[in-house]
């Protein structure tokens, strides 16, 4: 993770509601808590001295439940929202210290936002809705329909440019959302809940629609969920908030098996990790000696490896990445892994330290 | 001996009243000619204690300033500064008056066969339903042939001039009650004021302001009184507008004018649309009580219907106004209905 370079940066970033926050922001920096600070000077705490570098030409989910600051804490990429203490710098530039016309440069060209609510314009076609970019840029629809049309087929809207908005189902008026955010040709995409008002099937479709889109177009997505299954599907990065504070910030895979706090082991205790684990967070360290069952690939999940053997778990195989064996994967080993109760884990401690410096080089491997 | 005389012995004001009530020498109130006549005293009973009026105190102390002296003290207070007001407020208005001139010359001058197909054609154009294209022939054609054809083209030329006025005025007003609180807190009680004052009330001032023979006069009339629903309802529709739309229109980078041009104004156009309804409405319901000063038309046919009794006239010009009132209300109506259709989610 760390060669890849860093998009946005945020540093010490405070929020603080209410009618007079400089006091109360001076209380939350001497250590007050969210509650304490509600009840004795009815200020809300929005965040809470956040740093988070965002990863260039990754997904980056924010996750966390609802009053957790996520939100807010999106809004102030392209500041929506004004902080009310510290620093957001995207590319180098420190964007608090932007004027409003740089800001609007920066939200027409660099940063498109995709809303829970989808947003779009009752009154223009579809067309018109996924060309509002270039339109506010000043250009007229003959200019940028080809390229609206264009980003329109991509997700699957063909031949429903004249439509209106209402006219459309929700899992269509998001995709048109996504368009929209596409056609502003920005490198930042901000993804506010932006599955969460769909149903289960068609919000599974449009996750796999933002990872084939990712793995095309490589922009800089900033996702923000309360859901920790599409955090998982989706995310490069993972940042887990509470209370408007970061709890834990890192690889997924690294996070679900060594969650740093009774709250985030609360939340990983449900999810199904068969389906969510890969192969190389796992797996031992490679010894050229032994015999193996056959060969799987270091991103095949948990799951795919277990019906590959059917349940024995006397097996253990060769884990391959580009052709070259990386490690080694004890069936026993991968079914501890399932189980996420912390006694197992502790059990397993001089063991799992191998397996976190493990899956640090494979990260590092992989992000090469 | 008035009831009040113990405020002004108690609070040792008697020098400054002057000599007691008895032999003032001001204005003589209907209690004292009364007692006068009766050649008495009369005794008050604490059942009967009066209220302490500006009348009762000035019975207790002849100094105190009589009702009286308050209502002449505001007629002549108005009339100090009408000539002032009137050097600020007349050219300004002048504008007003040749609208409705023009408007009037126009209407009467374009003979009946060009006006009323010209009308059915604006009133296809704003609905497109030939339904309604019928009902304005037949509620025009009615109207003609009972021969009050050039009083409604009178009572039509005012309401368009005004309506138009209204709108021009109360959408960009509306709009920036919407843009900020302050200027809500501000409008909001002289909107209140507008809606509920007697319409007789402010054409009192009017008419010391202007001459009555001044076609503005009725035009400021009618306009103060139909202005107030389209500025409440611009506000209103502005800000109902979907905050989340708005909030991805800043995402998106629009400037304060794109955002109002290109989302906010379209958004609020179905409110907006309902109170130019509702302020047509109320310009009509003016025009009877306008034609009081000199405002032609259907109203002083309605006058003249009570002035002298005449009741099948006053009948008549008031079914026509009902006409006139439906044929105004189904149009806008209608076009109301085709951009509520074309933006419904």
């Amino acid at each position: 993770m760390n060669d890849t370079s860093i998009k946005i940066s945020i540093r010490k970033l405070y929020k603080v509601f209410g009618d007079d926050p400089q006091p109360a922001l001076q209380l939350v920096m001497d250590g007050m808590g969210k509650a304490e600070l509600l009840e004795k000077h009815n200020h809300v705490l929005g965040l809470n001295d956040i740093n988070v570098d965002i990863p260039a030409g990754k997904t980056t989910v924010i996750m966390g439940l609802s009053g957790s600051g996520k939100s807010t804490l999106i809004r102030h990429l392209n500041r929506l929202i004004e902080p009310t203490a510290g620093e957001v710098w995207v590319d180098d530039d420190n964007i608090l210290e932007y004027t409003d016309t740089q800001l609007r440069q920066m939200r027409q060209h660099r940063m498109s936002m995709v809303f829970q609510k989808f947003a779009l314009l009752p009154h223009r076609t579809v067309l018109q809705n996924a060309g509002l970019a270039p339109s506010i840029a000043g250009q007229n629809e003959r200019k940028y329909a080809d390229e609206a049309r264009r980003w329109l087929d991509r997700v699957g809207l063909a031949g429903q440019g004249e439509q209106y908005p209402h006219q459309l189902s929700g899992g269509m008026q998001q995709r048109v959302g996504i368009a929209r955010a596409l056609t502003s040709n920005s490198d930042i995409m901000l993804m506010d809940e932006a599955f969460s008002a769909l149903d289960p099937l068609i919000r599974t479709d449009m996750q796999d629609l933002l990872n084939e889109l990712q793995a095309e177009l490589q922009k800089t997505v900033v996702f923000i969920t309360h859901d920790l299954d599409e955090a998982l599907k989706l995310a490069d990065h993972l940042v887990i908030l509470k209370d408007g504070s970061v709890i834990q910030q890192g690889e997924p895979q690294h996070i679900l098996l060594n969650p740093a706090a009774p709250y985030i082991e609360d939340f990983v205790a449900d999810i199904n990790r068969a389906r969510v684990l890969r192969v190389r967070s796992v797996m031992g360290t490679f010894r050229e000696a032994g015999t193996y069952a056959g060969d799987i690939d270091h991103h095949d999940t948990l799951e795919s490896v277990i019906a590959k053997s059917e349940g024995d778990t006397n097996l253990s195989y060769r884990v391959m990445q580009d052709g070259k064996p990386v490690g080694l994967l004890d069936m026993r080993k991968l079914v501890r892994a399932l189980v996420p109760s912390e006694r197992s884990v502790e059990r397993e401690t001089p063991d799992l330290s191998d397996l976190q410096s493990k899956s640090a080089e494979t990260d590092a491997a992989l992000s090469q | 001996m008035a009831t009040y005389d113990f405020i002004f012995d108690g609070l040792g004001l008697r020098n400054w009243c002057g000599a007691s009530g008895d032999d003032s020498g001001g204005m003589t109130s209907m209690a004292q000619l009364l007692a006068q006549t009766s050649g008495s005293d009369v005794v008050v009973s604490p059942w009967e204690t009066p209220f302490p009026s500006m009348d009762a105190m000035h019975e207790a102390c002849t100094s105190f300033p009589q009702s009286r002296a308050l209502t002449s003290g505001l007629e002549e207070g108005f009339l100090s500064i009408k000539n002032g007001l009137k050097v600020v407020v007349d050219p300004l208005t002048q504008p007003l008056s040749w609208a409705l001139n023009e408007a009037l010359w126009v209407m009467q001058v374009v003979p009946w066969f060009i006006m009323i197909p010209l009308l059915m054609l604006i009133s296809y154009v704003v609905s497109r339903e030939w339904k309604l294209v019928g009902l304005v022939a037949i509620c025009f054609g009615f109207l003609g042939f009972v021969d009050y054809y050039s009083y409604t083209m009178q009572t039509l030329a005012i309401i368009f001039v005004c309506a138009l006025t209204c709108v021009a005025l109360g959408v960009p007003i509306g709009i920036a009650m919407a843009r900020s609180d302050r200027v809500q807190r501000i409008m909001i009680p002289i909107l209140d004021m507008l809606q509920t004052l007697p319409p007789f009330v402010y054409l009192i001032p009017l008419i010391f302001l202007f001459s009555v023979t001044e076609p503005k006069l009725y035009g400021i009339a009618i306009i103060l009184y139909a202005i107030v629903p389209v500025v409440r309802l611009t506000d209103l529709g502005i800000r109902l507008v979907d905050p989340d739309v708005i909030e991805a229109a800043d995402a998106f980078g629009m400037t304060k004018r794109q955002k109002l041009l290109n989302v906010q104004i379209p958004l609020a156009l179905p409110n907006i649309m309902a109170g130019v309804n509702q302020t047509i409405m109320m310009s009509l319901a003016m025009v009877v009580i306008a034609s009081l000063v000199s405002a032609p038309g259907l109203g002083v046919l309605v006058l003249r219907g009570i002035r002298s009794l005449e009741l099948g006239v006053g009948l008549l010009s008031g079914l026509g106004i009902v006409l006139l009132a439906i044929i105004l209300d189904r149009v806008t109506k209608a076009a109301l209905a085709r951009i509520n259709v074309s933006q419904s989610r």
